[in-house]
């Protein structure tokens, strides 16, 4: 078969079993356009903008396991998609991205819409590729994918000039079966031997404590965690990102843990003297300050990246392997040797841990004649009963859905963690919705983060995208002004929102439904209003008490056992 | 402490710049980075020198690691090994001095490798530290010019650092 660069780039998608690519066409990847529009097995989704093309790839990534492919030009359109590839790369989400570059010859003239892009995303990548030959274009694509989607997933960027593309200039074709390069092999499997030496730890521990990241999530890991921590009767708690690898509901989960985790969950992390840490990167939200880290626990560590191993917190016990099998091998070992955790022990930590677990930390005001964002998402739980994709933006209202609302299944919380880009919600809800035309996806925001990609409404339109949007409207950057009021004496300096659209008539204005609601007793019947038109997209404007702060809290620099529960609740 | 590491690199565009990028984004020292062909074309071959404390140096290298590009990393500082750097002095060689100058250099086994009526290029090579002690020797008010390489270095013994 004999193929032009265009045309390779579209062969390459469908040898790697794309259904979607997000794109915005330009001038240096018109000849891959024009190659797209003669087939129709990638289907691709036209963003408005580049950022939304990098998240709703993302989103779609996020929700299947697959990786996300954007397709965008040079010079701006690659700039633009810098946010994007940034946000995935903090919470190592594999993309593929390609961009257009100007043609070889006149690379590094200033030409028109020239950047380098591979200088420009080099830090915030895994990889990435400039591809000045068509004869290595296909083998590169290939390569790409393999390093985007094996060992700690994350973005690729394949930079493609415009004459690599060339129409009129044709090679043979073949996609390679396999990948082989001698600079990367991610690991298989864990050491066997640090593995029993974790389990021995494990079975001796009074107190354990496990703690888990989006690792087991990309890892595929969740039933391996799931069987683990029930069959040791520990408790447990996920980060932001690893939200849904155990379940929700579950009466051994403590919920979240970190600056805005449960009581329960930091206190345990405080008190626990053995830390069975998996794929979870000890981020300074999680840890707090790193002096008072656990400080008392011997740590063991999985983790498929040897350099998030003892990174940022001494590791005891390392063990580098993709958490899928380390978790396997821990619990044939287990079995294997057929010794039981000291049951004892566990019982009186038990008790501790339920005695923390009944202050309550996540209390809040019911009787409020405003709706609070808690209750808010209380009722979209309710509503939605835990079967939904949830995806979010940055702030007050993505501490609340993590808080309250219960995901029982990995992949169904959706955020951007690591590098807290506003503007992620909405465009991930779409891939999301594309990848499961079938589910539920709704996005939690404020009105100041959707405000950063709203005109993704155009796409949702365009290939008519179902989502139920539930904007926490309290017309504030809310964590923003939470952090001015406490940390700079309410001096809200550029946190307050002004000159708010109406969310209604904006949502209208792009062919969708929108509501508002104001008062609590409306909530319920709106949102099953919204959730009841199945082939709409419906923006529902909640507005919300203008003064709630997201309670518990751990200060900046603050240890887990330091936490703030409510203005009306502080802790010694 | 002081570490010598060298890397085995694809010898690819760019490679370069990902261990240097590596360095200032992650905010690590680099006392120097020296890099050049192998006898393979494909690969290229690096030495740096860094200074850290133990975790430090350890994710230093584990970062190294995860790069791409990068083949195979061996810490020289590790195991017994020769560093050798080379440096070029240019000194002001006149009256009295120009006598003295010379006879530095033949202490320190250096080579003189450019003579003007006023003024020697001087080649040196050992280890930073005896290149160190030269310049110290050496009267400041003579030095117009001084270059050097960098460090590299190898392992002492039979075993390679190859594929």
């Amino acid at each position: 078969m004999e193929l032009s660069g265009a045309e390779i780039v579209v062969q390459c998608l469908k040898d790697e079993g794309v259904e979607y690519v997000f794109g915005y066409p330009g001038g240096s990847v018109l000849h891959i356009y024009d190659a797209l529009f003669k087939q129709d097995a990638v289907k691709h989704i036209l963003v408005r903008h580049e950022q939304g093309a990098t998240h709703a790839a993302d989103g779609y990534a996020r929700s299947t396991g697959k990786p996300g492919v954007v397709l965008v030009t040079s010079g701006p359109g690659a700039t633009n998609a810098v946010t994007g590839i940034a946000t995935a790369h903090m919470d190592s989400i594999p993309l593929v991205v390609l961009t257009g570059q100007v043609p070889t010859p006149v690379i590094g003239s200033d030409a028109f819409q020239e950047v380098d892009t591979v200088g420009i995303t080099r830090p915030c990548v895994k990889h990435n590729f400039l591809v000045r030959d068509v004869r290595k274009l296909a083998e590169t694509i290939r390569k790409g994918f393999f390093i985007a989607t094996t060992g700690r997933p994350g973005p690729v960027v394949i930079d493609i000039p415009k004459d690599v593309t060339d129409p009129n200039i044709k090679i043979p074709y073949t996609y390679a079966e396999t990948v082989q390069m001698r600079s990367y092999n991610p690991t298989q499997r864990g050491h066997l031997g640090q593995i029993k030496r974790a389990v021995d730890t494990l079975l001796g521990a009074k107190r354990p404590m496990v703690y888990t990241g989006g690792g087991v999530i990309l890892g595929e890991a969740s039933a391996e965690l799931t069987d683990l921590v029930r069959h040791l009767g520990f408790p447990v708690t996920n980060t932001l990102m690893g939200l849904g690898a155990y379940p929700g509901t579950d009466r051994q989960f403590l919920g979240m843990l970190g600056m805005h985790g449960t009581y329960e969950a930091n206190m345990a992390m405080h008190e626990c003297d053995v830390l069975l840490a998996i794929g979870a990167r000890f981020d300074d939200r999680v840890t707090g300050k790193i002096q008072h880290f656990c400080p008392h626990a011997k740590i063991v560590h999985v983790d498929v990246d040897p350099s998030s191993i003892s990174k940022t917190v001494h590791v005891d016990i390392p063990i580098v392997g993709p958490v899928k099998a380390v978790l396997e091998d821990m619990l044939r070992v287990l079995k294997e040797q057929g010794s039981e955790p000291d049951r004892e022990a566990l019982a009186q930590w038990w008790a501790e841990i339920e005695g923390w677990r009944a202050m309550q930390c996540l209390r809040y005001d019911h009787s409020s004649s405003k709706i609070k964002p808690q209750f808010a998402v209380e009722t979209l739980y309710k509503v939605t009963q835990g079967n939904l994709y949830l995806t979010s933006d940055v702030g007050q209202h993505q501490m609340f859905a993590a808080q309250f609302y219960k995901f029982d299944e990995p992949r169904r919380w959706i955020n951007s963690g690591g590098l807290g880009t506003m503007g992620f919600g909405l465009p991930a809800a779409m891939g999301v919705k594309l990848a499961h035309p079938e589910a539920e996806v709704a996005c939690v925001s404020g009105e100041a983060s959707i405000l950063m990609c709203i005109q993704e409404l155009a796409t949702c339109r365009q290939y008519n995208l179902p989502l139920k949007i539930v904007l926490l409207n309290n017309g504030y950057m809310g964590m923003v002004r939470q952090w001015q009021e406490f940390f700079y004496g309410s001096r809200y300096s550029h946190s307050y929102v002004d000159a708010l659209p109406d969310f209604v008539k904006l949502a209208e204005s792009f062919g969708h439904v929108g509501m508002r609601v104001t008062e609590p007793d409306r909530l319920e019947g709106a949102m099953r209003e919204a959730f009841g038109m199945k082939d709409r997209l419906v923006f529902l404007d909640v507005v919300i008490d203008p003064t709630e702060n997201v309670y518990p809290m751990i200060a900046a620099g603050k240890g887990h056992h330091e936490m703030h529960l409510s203005p009306e609740r502080e802790l010694a | 402490m002081r570490h010598i590491i060298s890397v085995l690199l694809e010898n690819e565009a760019g490679a370069l710049s990902r261990v240097a990028g590596l360095f200032s984004a992650r905010g690590y020292n680099i006392e120097s980075l020296i890099v050049a062909p192998t006898e393979d074309p494909s690969l290229s071959r690096m030495t740096l020198v860094t200074t850290g404390n133990e975790e430090i140096v350890e994710q230093i290298k584990k970062q190294l690691n995860k790069l791409i590009d990068v083949v195979k990393l061996l810490d020289l500082s590790e195991g017994p090994h020769i560093e050798r750097e080379l440096m070029m002095v240019k000194a002001r060689a006149m009256g009295p001095g120009r006598e003295e100058l010379k006879r530095l250099a033949d202490i320190f086994r250096a080579n003189i490798i450019d003579v003007t009526d006023t003024s020697y290029v001087i080649e040196l090579t050992g280890s930073s530290r005896k290149l160190d002690a030269f310049l110290r020797a050496t009267p400041k008010e003579l030095l117009v010019e001084v270059v050097r390489s960098g460090p590299s270095g190898i392992a002492r013994g039979p075993k390679g650092l190859g594929l």
